[in-house]
């Protein structure tokens, strides 16, 4: 097995990448962070008509039925654009949680919808401060009502369905256009990815499938951690190489910027971090397809590397721009915020730190040949 | 990876798994057992066909192809095989540096004997003035009708007092800009004027030496490559040097997964070193760092097999401080009493010797600071630092 993509991946990679190109454009960005909408509603249609939402959901739910690894193509792309739509929550989360526990009436009405781009979804676990933990979830969840508080839940401004985790755990499908719930918009750290705080009073939800909601949330994680890797690589990549071509442009002292060793020596340090986090996500890819045993410590390792790489190249890019980095026109703002909301949205560095940790001494997990 | 090359893989493990148990090579052996293991090692590698699975039988190979040759290495890397440095720069540098920039007839001259286990090599390029600059060396060569005649001194030589053959940088030319001026050749260290004296390294051994050259003679048929090409033949064996230290610095390593062991068995404040989350956090990231490589190893092993240069200078860099701070940990997480060995510790010898000699793979083969300019000129196309040396060699400041 080979851990290098597909010709048919390089492909996918070159269209996802020259539609981002031309609609995510630094300008485009801008104009969403006035507006403050979240959303580049004809890019998201645009992504929606090239199948790239159902890119991973099975032909039968109105998916293109490619497998796990063709959304991680994807998925760095939105990365290295940092993409105006909430392809993560909506593909990476909500489609991925119905995939692993909806039951087949929930799948039959929400993934075709999904798929086309008609409806958003998005995934609701947090619950103010602290990381993701099932046991603290105290949102209930009873007689088919959903009562209590979310934050912070991403896209929940533009999503129609969101996956609610109630107390035990259960997972809960819940339609969020309706009486029983109230949304509210948070002032974000990253402003171009919203985020609100939810409240349910007894709003109608459906118990999705599943015994063991710890095991799947476990999945669920993992998954979108792997995905989120690939967003971390792409955008690390663009951080790097955009601090590349500014310091190449740049004269001072009679030559180059990126001809001094203290410039150089920098971003060699970050290409070194960009390209193992790199090999370390295209390997939890491959573990996630094959479906391998290791799926925990593969996607923990992918997730410190790129977590590491995107955060020291988004800072290093600003700060090798000098003052022109900390000015709006310049791009750099959009990795230095987004790095950060990718350190966190799935948990910090030292909940993943502990989760791997957890996983090679708990299970013989085998190291990657 | 094809069929073909998995069904390789399979036979290569199977073999290995019979032969080389037998084979281990613990830290503490002395170096003249160590160069006997390697060579016999070698030399029942070569009757397999395994020591260069690339060439012919003849030459201790199976004409297989060379993702064959990187799996046979791959699979090799899995077990602690004797490699002494004298057969790794044999094997490693000195022969694919013969096979591309030498005659076919030089190459199975030198080549046989190396993997056949008879011969092992040093490398003279080194010298007191030229480290890093590797270009600034002073080591003569003058021709002499058939013959050179070779007049210096070199230093940091891993071996020497081991070699048969070294690999040898010498200016024939200190008119012209000091790179044009440099030419490659091998050096039969039996011959007279070759003079090795052995360098008390901190580690208490004496794995390299200063060799002194002093009118030593070299007939022109040992000379690689065109006169003045030296330093195209040198970049050739620096580039394969990294590649092979990174992976003897991996099997050095005794691994991210045994660390996590020790520190859940060192008792720490009514728990475990382990229970620390600054703990866990070292030890996620350099479990983070050791699978990387692996995987980027395999991705440099497909690009490789492509035709394509990956930037292989990242792998020695990572490793070599990683195996610095590893070791470094593997004291702390005992305090105190982390840094006394005897009896009761016999692992902590190996730790002490991993932390020292960790230091000097952060020099050798590319100090950091190269590999860095290195990876930024070359992966990143950044332009170099200007130059004060583009003058002939012996009007640069220093030497004239």
């Amino acid at each position: 097995m080979s851990l290098e993509l597909s010709d048919e991946q390089k492909q996918l990679k070159d269209q996802v990448s020259r539609l981002l190109d031309e609609k995510a454009t630094p300008d485009v960005l801008r104009k969403l962070i006035t507006a403050g909408t979240g959303i580049d509603r004809d890019l998201w249609a645009q992504v929606a008509g090239l199948g790239l939402l159902g890119a991973a959901i099975p032909e039968e739910y109105g998916g293109v039925g490619l497998g796990e690894k063709d959304l991680c193509v994807i998925a760095e792309e939105m990365g290295r654009t940092v993409a105006p739509i909430p392809f993560f929550s909506s593909i990476c989360l909500a489609a991925e949680a119905l995939k692993l526990a909806g039951t087949a009436a929930q799948k039959a009405a929400w993934l075709p919808r999904l798929a086309s781009g008609e409806a958003i979804g998005t995934f609701a676990w947090n619950e103010g401060p602290g990381a993701a933990d099932a046991a603290g979830v105290t949102v209930k969840f009873a007689g088919g009502k959903v009562s209590g508080v979310k934050s912070p839940v991403a896209d929940a401004e533009i999503a129609d369905v969101a996956v609610v985790v109630c107390a035990g755990p259960k997972l809960v499908l819940v339609p969020l256009a309706q009486a029983g719930v109230r949304i509210e918009h948070m002032t974000g750290f990253d402003q171009l990815r919203n985020h609100a705080k939810v409240s349910f009073d007894s709003a109608a939800g459906e118990a999705m499938e599943g015994a063991d909601a710890h095991e799947t949330l476990r999945r669920l994680y993992d998954r979108a951690a792997i995905y989120a890797a690939f967003e971390q690589v792409g955008a690390a990549e663009s951080a790097m190489l955009m601090a590349r071509d500014y310091t190449m442009g740049r004269y001072t002292f009679g030559r180059q910027l990126a001809s001094y060793q203290a410039v150089k020596h920098r971003l060699a340090d970050i290409l070194v971090m960009v390209e193992l986090a790199r090999s370390n996500a295209l390997y939890a890819a491959q573990v996630l397809e094959a479906d391998g045993p290791d799926l925990a410590a593969a996607a923990a390792t992918a997730r410190i590397g790129a977590t590491r790489a995107y955060e020291i190249a988004a800072r290093e890019n600003l700060q090798l721009h000098g003052g022109i980095g900390f000015t709006w026109e310049a791009n750099c703002h959009f990795h230095y915020r987004r790095a950060r909301l990718l350190a966190l949205n799935l948990g910090s560095a030292e909940v993943w730190e502990s989760k791997l940790i957890d996983a090679l001494t708990t299970a013989n997990t085998p190291a990657a040949a | 990876m094809s069929a073909e090359d998995d069904a390789f893989r399979s036979e290569v493990r199977a073999w290995l798994a019979t032969h080389a148990a037998g084979f281990r090579a613990p830290v503490e052996r002395s170096n003249e057992d160590l160069v006997a293991a390697s060579l016999a090692w070698q030399r029942l590698k070569a009757e397999a066909g395994y020591a260069a699975v690339d060439e012919p039988p003849e030459m201790g190979g199976r004409n297989g192809t060379r993702a064959m040759a990187m799996i046979c290495a791959q699979e090799e890397g899995r077990y602690f095989t004797p490699m002494y440095t004298g057969l790794g720069i044999g094997r490693g540098m000195a022969l694919p540096t013969i096979k591309k920039h030498g005659t076919p007839e030089q190459y199975v001259r030198f080549a046989k004997p190396t993997l056949w286990g008879e011969k092992g090599w040093c490398q003279l390029f080194s010298e007191p003035s030229a480290g890093s600059d590797l270009a600034g060396l002073r080591t003569k060569a003058v021709r002499d009708g058939d013959n050179w005649v070779i007049n210096g001194q070199k230093v940091w030589s891993s071996w020497a007092h081991h070699a048969d053959y070294a690999i040898l940088l010498a200016r024939t030319d200190p008119s012209v800009v000091k790179h044009a001026g440099i030419t490659f050749f091998v050096l039969d260290m039996k011959s007279p004027g070759v003079e090795v004296r052995p360098i008390r390294q901190i580690s208490g051994k004496s794995d390299f030496n200063e060799t002194f050259l002093t009118d030593v003679v070299i007939p022109d048929a040992n000379r690689i490559g065109a006169e003045g090409e030296g330093w195209a033949c040198a970049m050739t064996v620096l580039a394969h040097e990294r590649n092979g230290a990174s992976g003897s610095l991996r099997s050095a390593d005794a691994g991210v997964r045994g660390m996590i062991v020790k520190a859940a068995a060192t008792p720490r404040g009514g728990g475990v070193a382990l229970d620390s989350a600054a703990v866990r956090a070292k030890l996620a990231q350099w479990w983070v760092e050791e699978q990387g490589l692996r995987n980027f190893g395999q991705r440099v092993t497909a690009a490789l097999a492509r035709g394509e240069t990956p930037p292989v200078a990242m792998m020695k860099l990572v490793s070599a401080s990683k195996l610095q701070m590893t070791n470094a940990f593997l004291m702390d997480v005992d305090e105190y009493d982390g840094l006394f060995s005897g009896p009761d510790q016999p692992e902590r010898d190996g730790i002490f010797y991993q932390y020292v000699w960790s230091s000097a793979m952060r020099i050798a083969g590319g100090a950091d600071e190269i590999l860095r300019n290195q990876l930024a000129e070359r992966a990143l196309g950044m332009p170099a630092e200007p130059r004060m040396d583009k003058v002939p060699f012996n009007e640069l400041p220093g030497v004239k």
